[in-house]
């Protein structure tokens, strides 16, 4: 397994409620090779985030169990360690940020100690050292003056300069593998870029692996060298960025494209309309027979609605989970 | 339809005190809005884009009348309804309507679909129950949602589906002019596209102005006619969308442009245009509101705010740099390509 950092095979999570479960995530397998960015893409509900969060064993429980699959980092299957080995890989090998930097800091501790702690705990330094590095790694991360800020507190800051700090901490013990969970989405749009530019920096200096879990196409495009589509709880698509964005297959990640508004696109009084994707998104509690998206999916045919499909191979390094693969003549020409 | 414009603001400012009690004085201003001017024409939809705090919602909700302003004008239709009186300004008001941007937070969870859509009506004529029912399930069906639907309760919908409970609520009273703020912002992206189609298929329908607000610079231009660009409280420029990426002219709007990331895994890589956060709008700095970030500052930047002036035909810019020409191309060489900034 050269170069293979995760692999995630075959997972399935369910949360269980009064009203039956809800199959958050079905059958999910994806390898993270080391160094690489990879980015999952889907809307809300699709098990992207269920996903990223089974891996460090965030799933809340009750509800929320992971019904079967394996999670390897580095060989060794995540989801059978024992809590006290977890605890000494998450934050030290694998590091994780989230969307709302506001949340996830503890807002009575300074930001100097959040920073320092897992340095702490992981590699045992003595607080001054700690610390220490803490400065280093906000200066790393460019928050100005930073070691006046390390006394500071999380409310102090403005929600640029927290996710900052979110990534310092996720940075300090030198993870190989960060997940970052929609790491931009609450922030404005000059920061997201420079928020962006920074993950790449640190990215290329520690040649870390990036999980990027995201809903945003262009944060993909611009990140990942691989993406993965989720939708309803299954990969529906997995390429490289550019087949991906070049050569989409599945009418799925086809829809998501053409459905968005491009800047740049617009001439003099003309308005192109956006191409929708009818209905929504299906209820994780219905059972299913045969593919989830097609509902929605304007090439589907009587197949689609009965079987589930397999993800195919379409062409080097790109699958999808479609009918549409081992039967072309299908595909309608006119959508 | 006349070709006076629909809706006029002049010179609108908002100042919030900021801190001081029932007895001491503030102890800062926070200055929301500084001095906006534009116009809407009839059946246009305006655009006001920018960053949080930039004050765009602020305009929005003074406009309405929801937030008093600290000065200036509001013309709707030629009269100036600030000065109105509380039932003058009521017969305005039902001209023009909103749409929320968090449409779980909009609406009274308590509310039927029917009393949510038809409460307009109990503001005017005050017609029998079963017409308001019949009223409200035709606004659903035009919105994509059906009769049934009215008896049901907002948790029972989608977030797309409780927009659309928005938009037919906006819709009842026959509105003018719909403010939109933010109005797909907390929709997926196919889910947006829906919204976003029907929302100008009314336009169409009802000959209706929209205020569109957004920080979504690819959706503004996308649906928006013409386009104000809000920095600190400011209208820095105002485009018509064809020029709005393709030329822009304040280097605020071609920064912000260029920190768009394109769904275009082949053009990657610009560094950021612009360093550090927006400043605080409690004390903004002197003279233009951008020139501690802009890397075209040059000494009358700080001295003086530059007022908005036109640069080319409708675009106005309000920028020292701007001798009608457009700004990027004589400043040390830079070009603008798709919204990119090259050197």
């Amino acid at each position: 397994m050269t170069g293979c950092l995760l692999r995630i095979e075959d997972l399935s999570v369910a949360f269980h409620g009064p009203e039956g479960n809800a199959w958050a995530v079905t059958g999910v397998s994806f390898d993270l090779n080391a160094g690489e960015t990879l980015g999952v893409v889907g809307e809300s509900g699709c098990g992207k985030s269920v996903t990223s969060l089974s891996i460090l064993g965030l799933i809340p429980s009750p509800p929320g169990t992971i019904e079967s699959g394996r999670v390897r980092f580095e060989g060794r299957n995540l989801l059978e360690l024992d809590p006290e080995t977890l605890r000494g890989l998450r934050g030290r090998d694998i590091a994780m940020i989230f969307q709302e930097p506001m949340t996830s800091l503890n807002p009575v501790l300074t930001i100097g100690r959040q920073v320092a702690e897992p340095l702490m705990v992981h590699r045992g330094l003595s607080r001054s050292a700690a610390l220490a590095q803490a400065a280093e790694w906000l200066e790393r991360v460019r928050i100005p003056a930073a070691r006046r800020r390390l006394d500071d507190f999380p409310h102090q800051l403005s929600g640029g300069m927290r996710q900052r700090v979110m990534i310092a901490m996720a940075m300090v013990c030198r993870p190989k593998l960060l997940i970052a969970d929609e790491p931009t989405t609450a922030l404005d749009v000059s920061i997201q870029a420079q928020i962006l530019a920074l993950m790449l920096d640190l990215k290329q200096e520690t040649g870390m692996a990036l999980l990027l879990i995201t809903h945003n196409l262009g944060v993909v495009a611009q990140m990942a060298t691989r993406v993965v589509v989720m939708y309803a709880g299954q990969v529906v698509e997995e390429a490289g960025s550019a087949d991906l964005f070049d050569r989409p297959f599945h009418p799925y990640t086809q829809g998501l494209l053409r459905s968005m508004p491009r800047l740049g696109s617009r001439t003099a009084g003309t308005r192109r309309r956006l191409t929708e994707i009818p209905g929504m998104v299906p209820a994780i509690t219905a059972t299913m027979a045969g593919c989830r998206f097609a509902p929605r999916c304007p090439h589907a045919f009587e197949h689609c609605r009965a079987h589930p499909p397999d993800l195919f191979a379409v062409r080097d390094g790109q699958r999808a989970r479609c009918w549409l693969q081992p039967y072309p003549q299908r595909r309608r020409s006119d959508v | 339809m006349s070709d006076a414009p629909l809706l006029r603001v002049a010179e609108l400012a908002k100042h919030f005190p900021l801190g001081g009690g029932l007895l001491s004085a503030p102890r800062a201003w926070v200055q929301a809005v500084n001095g906006v001017s534009f116009e809407v024409r009839r059946g246009e939809c305006f655009g006001l884009v920018g960053e949080s705090g930039c004050g765009k919602t602020t305009v929005g909700r003074m406009i309405l009348g929801l937030i008093p302003p600290t000065r200036g004008r509001v013309e709707f239709d030629g009269q100036d309804i600030l000065g109105l009186d509380r039932r003058g300004f009521g017969r305005v008001r039902r001209r023009m309507q909103i749409i929320f941007q968090d449409p779980y937070s909009s609406l009274d969870p308590r509310m039927t679909v029917e009393r949510i859509v038809a409460e307009p009506l109990l503001a005017g004529a005050r017609p029998p129950r079963a017409e308001r029912r019949r009223v409200a399930a035709g606004l659903l069906d035009r919105v994509g949602l059906r009769a049934v639907d009215l008896d049901k309760y907002p948790h029972e919908f989608s977030g797309g589906q409780r927009q659309r409970i928005g938009i037919a609520r906006a819709l009842c009273a026959r509105p003018e002019l719909i403010v939109a703020d933010e109005p797909v912002s907390a929709l997926d992206v196919s889910i947006q596209a829906q919204v976003i189609n029907l929302l100008q298929d009314l336009q169409q329908e009802f000959g209706l102005s929209y205020i569109f607000i957004s920080h979504d610079l690819s959706v503004v231009e996308h649906v928006c006619s013409r386009i104000a660009v809000m920095y600190l409280g400011s209208i820095v420029e105002l485009a018509p969308a064809a020029d709005f990426s393709r030329a822009p002219r304040h280097p605020y709007t071609a920064a912000l442009l260029a920190a768009v990331p394109l769904p275009d895994p082949h053009r990657r890589g610009a560094p950021p245009a612009m360093e550090g956060d927006v400043p605080s709008p409690i004390d903004p700095p002197a003279g233009c509101p951008f020139h501690p970030r802009c890397r075209y500052v040059f000494d009358r930047c700080p001295a003086e705010k530059p007022p908005l002036v036109p640069a080319a035909e409708g675009h106005l810019v309000a920028c020292w740099l701007n001798d009608g020409k457009g700004l990027p191309a004589q400043v040390d060489g830079l070009k603008v390509e798709d919204g990119r900034l090259l050197r």
